[in-house]
């Protein structure tokens, strides 16, 4: 016990030291409280105290001011830390209960570096887990950046396929649905409503291409037509108008919905109405796939939605939810006993006994192949819900929810196993 | 009863008069209030109004209007014909009188009222608050919150043991059922039971605590004696998947041998052996099988089916649905009076 907190503390010392200033402030704070526990642990019978990390870059551009402002429906309109502290204080009495107590230690970073070291100091402090509130790239090369003690990562915004697939790694988590899982949401919902024949609006940047790309495989899956696929582009220059006016755009072709492959959402929010066919618009705006919606009225939601405006003035994101949601999926298997380690909280979660309540009406937990979160989709359109994923009539050999998403087949995720 | 001391052979003769008056007039009033009025209740939680349903025709016969968002329903012990329906947007609950078919009085019941049981005594009111995380208790009589005991998140199942001193609630969100002394408020034991526990029955013997596990698909049975868990009944439903399962409402037959369980979104209720925990039979009934109620003979169940605003009358002796019966949106709870 003593020498291991003795590495910790040498590991941290040693790490401040070579980090920038502003960073080891930051630090600093945030370590002191962490190695008292640890000695309190051994004498007295007191609760023991886990720390959870929640990891953020300062300088994120998914959360710039004017960003923030535009709040495009695909985009985060707030950082979400509000959900997971919700999500701590709900299991407070659970945790209690259970001579068990958790606390959740912020980390601001500058650079992929510093969230490296970051990560290490927690990791010598015995952290089990850390929420991730990070783009894609950072997920990745953070899931990366391995040790003995490394802490598991909870990935709550980063939306990427790729880190289910090619890039998966046995530490991450996935809370937040990826692309694939979104387009099948959509692609569903045409189906349901028998809207079965698409035009695609594809834009030119790469992440609208991994959105196209989850797309058109969410559309060949459910045997959807695509009538056509046009390019557009952000632009009013006249020898350009067939890229970017949506009345061109939307002509001399029949169709029954638009898909708009937008993942910014500055050229999607101009398409709904502006159709030269009434047709619905979804994708990049319009109907919008969802983690959650504020709006949904069964099964627990509104009890949910309503402590979170209480506490934080304002409604609840699908952003929210995937920090409210890895927040309890660690809770949890910290009451369902688990050993306060990486490992110990990943064979609970990994396990198909593993029952999450995510208050969407069913039970949810990770897939073992790729351990993305399975989960029921919201479609949503502004101010009310088109409907939930999975839709009726769309069935699975074992579960409903893996209609969305990666299933086991399809995985392209070979470092997990299952 | 009526005393008097001494008087005039008059007065005794009109007091006597008047006592026999009285007497005829409360025997009259008692037995007004004892005959059942042989019909159903059915809160729905959207449209302010409780169905009625007559028993003999299976029909509507009308609607009572009462506070915002009713829920859950429960007939007022020692007050023949009157019945608590918990409105949790109201923040109180409304005092239906069943004769007369309209609302007669009020009870604050805190914030965000929920589900409650009342004590034997019928004197006071145990609710589960909600948004609050507590379990508050009201006083009938005075109408005010005698006490209140904090409890896990979003606590919802609220049951008082046949003598009183104990009360269960269960938290949706901790996973536990909390075993509440009612004299002192104290939780004397926190039982972790399985995912979203909902409601409670105690067996007819008075030795378990049957809790509906939600999310888990199961029940949880607990040994009233230990505070301890004793035995579990995972569902299956044939042609459902375990995700469907979501028992939420239960009650038991009063020789003790059968629980009839409402299986959620798995559409069909159970009816399980008490002794053997095996499932007897499953009925398929609504979309969202919730709360259900026995007829007094126990000939048939009732069932509300939270998704299709409806409720099934299911036949006890095939285990058939005999009817379905269009109630009004989002049917919560069920009451029926044929006692």
């Amino acid at each position: 016990m003593k020498a291991a907190l003795a590495r910790a503390l040498s590991a941290f010392l040693l790490a401040v030291m070579t980090m920038p200033r502003r960073t080891a402030m930051i630090l600093a704070t945030l370590a002191a409280p962490l190695a008292a526990p640890g000695l309190a642990q051994a004498e007295t019978r007191e609760a023991r105290e886990i720390v959870v990390g929640y990891l953020t870059w300062a300088e994120d551009p998914r959360y710039d001011p004017n960003r923030l402002e535009d709040d495009y429906p695909r985009h985060p309109g707030a950082r979400p830390r509000a959900g997971a502290d919700l999500a701590l204080e709900e299991a407070s009495f659970a945790l209690d209960a259970n001579r068990l107590k958790v606390r959740i230690e912020a980390g601001a970073v500058d650079s992929l570096e510093d969230g490296k070291r970051i990560l290490d100091t927690w990791s010598s402090a015995g952290v089990p887990a850390v929420v991730l509130d990070l783009p894609g790239d950072w997920v990745k090369a953070l899931a990366s950046h391995d040790g003995p003690a490394a802490p598991l990562l909870f990935n709550a915004t980063a939306t990427d396929d790729d880190l289910r697939g090619a890039s998966c790694h046995a530490r991450v988590f996935h809370v937040i649905p990826n692309e694939r899982m979104l387009a099948d949401a959509v692609v569903q919902l045409l189906g349901a409503r028998r809207w079965g024949r698409v035009l695609v609006l594809q834009g030119p940047t790469p992440a609208d291409e991994t959105m196209g790309k989850a797309y058109a495989d969410a559309l060949r899956k459910f045997g959807l037509k695509t009538q056509a696929s046009r390019p557009f582009k952000l632009s009013n220059d006249p020898r350009e108008r067939q890229l970017g006016n949506v009345a061109l755009l939307t002509s001399n072709i029949d169709y029954d919905a638009v898909i708009v492959n937008d993942a910014d959402g500055e050229f999607a929010r101009g398409v709904p109405f502006h159709t030269i066919l009434p047709r619905p618009v979804l994708g990049g705006d319009g109907i919008v796939a969802q983690a959650w919606h504020p709006r949904f009225e069964r099964f627990g939601a509104p009890q949910l939605s309503r402590r979170f405006v209480k506490a934080n003035g304002r409604a609840m994101s699908g952003w929210d939810w995937a920090t409210w949601m890895s927040m309890k999926a660690i809770t949890h298997a910290l009451i369902e006993g688990g050993e306060a380690t990486a490992n110990g909280l990943r064979t609970i979660l990994r396990s198909e006994k593993t029952i999450l309540d995510g208050f969407k009406g069913t039970r949810l937990g990770f897939r073992p192949w790729d351990q993305q979160l399975r989960q029921p989709i919201f479609l949503s359109y502004g101010s009310g819900i088109a409907g939930l994923a999975p839709f009726e009539g769309y069935l699975h050999q074992r579960d409903v929810l893996d209609t969305l998403g990666f299933d086991r087949g399809d995985s392209a995720c070979r470092s997990i196993g299952s | 009863m009526i005393r008097t001391s001494a008087g005039s052979g008059l007065l005794r003769v009109q007091l006597a008069a008047l006592t026999v008056l009285l007497g005829l007039a409360l025997a009259a009033a008692t037995a007004a209030r004892s005959a059942p009025t042989q019909l159903a209740y059915v809160s729905s939680e959207k449209d302010n109004a409780i169905t009625v349903i007559d028993l003999a025709t299976l029909e509507v016969k009308g609607t009572i209007d009462t506070c915002k968002r009713p829920r859950h329903m429960q007939r007022l012990p020692g007050s023949e014909g009157r019945m608590l329906v918990v409105c949790s947007d109201s923040d109180r609950a409304d005092v239906i009188d069943l004769k007369a078919g309209r609302s007669i009085d009020q009870i604050p019941l805190d914030e965000d009222p929920e589900l409650l049981d009342i004590s034997p005594d019928g004197k006071i009111i145990y609710v589960s608050n909600e948004d609050d995380s507590r379990m508050s208790m009201i006083d009938i009589a005075t109408r005010k919150v005698v006490r209140t005991v904090g409890t896990g998140p979003e606590p919802e199942g609220v049951k008082v043991s046949p003598d009183g001193k104990i009360v269960y609630v269960a938290s949706e969100v901790a996973n536990m059922v909390h075993v509440i002394d009612t004299a002192t408020g104290k939780i004397l034991h926190n039982i972790t039971v399985g995912n979203r526990p909902r409601r409670f029955e105690i067996t007819p013997d008075g030795n378990e605590l049957w809790v509906t596990n939600e999310l888990a698909g199961s029940v949880t049975i607990i040994d009233r004696q230990a505070n301890k868990v004793k035995d579990l009944i995972q569902f299956e439903v044939k042609g459902f998947r375990p995700t469907d399962i979501t028992p939420v409402g239960m009650t038991m037959t009063r020789d003790g041998k059968t629980a009839w369980i409402g299986l959620g979104k798995a559409n069909h209720v159970a009816a399980v052996d008490i002794a053997s925990r095996k499932v007897r039979s499953l009925t398929l009934v609504g979309s969202r099988a919730w709360n259900v109620a026995l007829t007094r003979d126990e000939s048939r169940l009732f069932v509300v089916n939270g998704l299709s605003d409806d409720v099934t009358v299911v036949d006890t002796a095939s285990g058939k649905a005999i009817k379905s019966i269009q109630v009004g949106r989002v049917p919560h709870t069920v009451v029926i009076d044929d006692q």
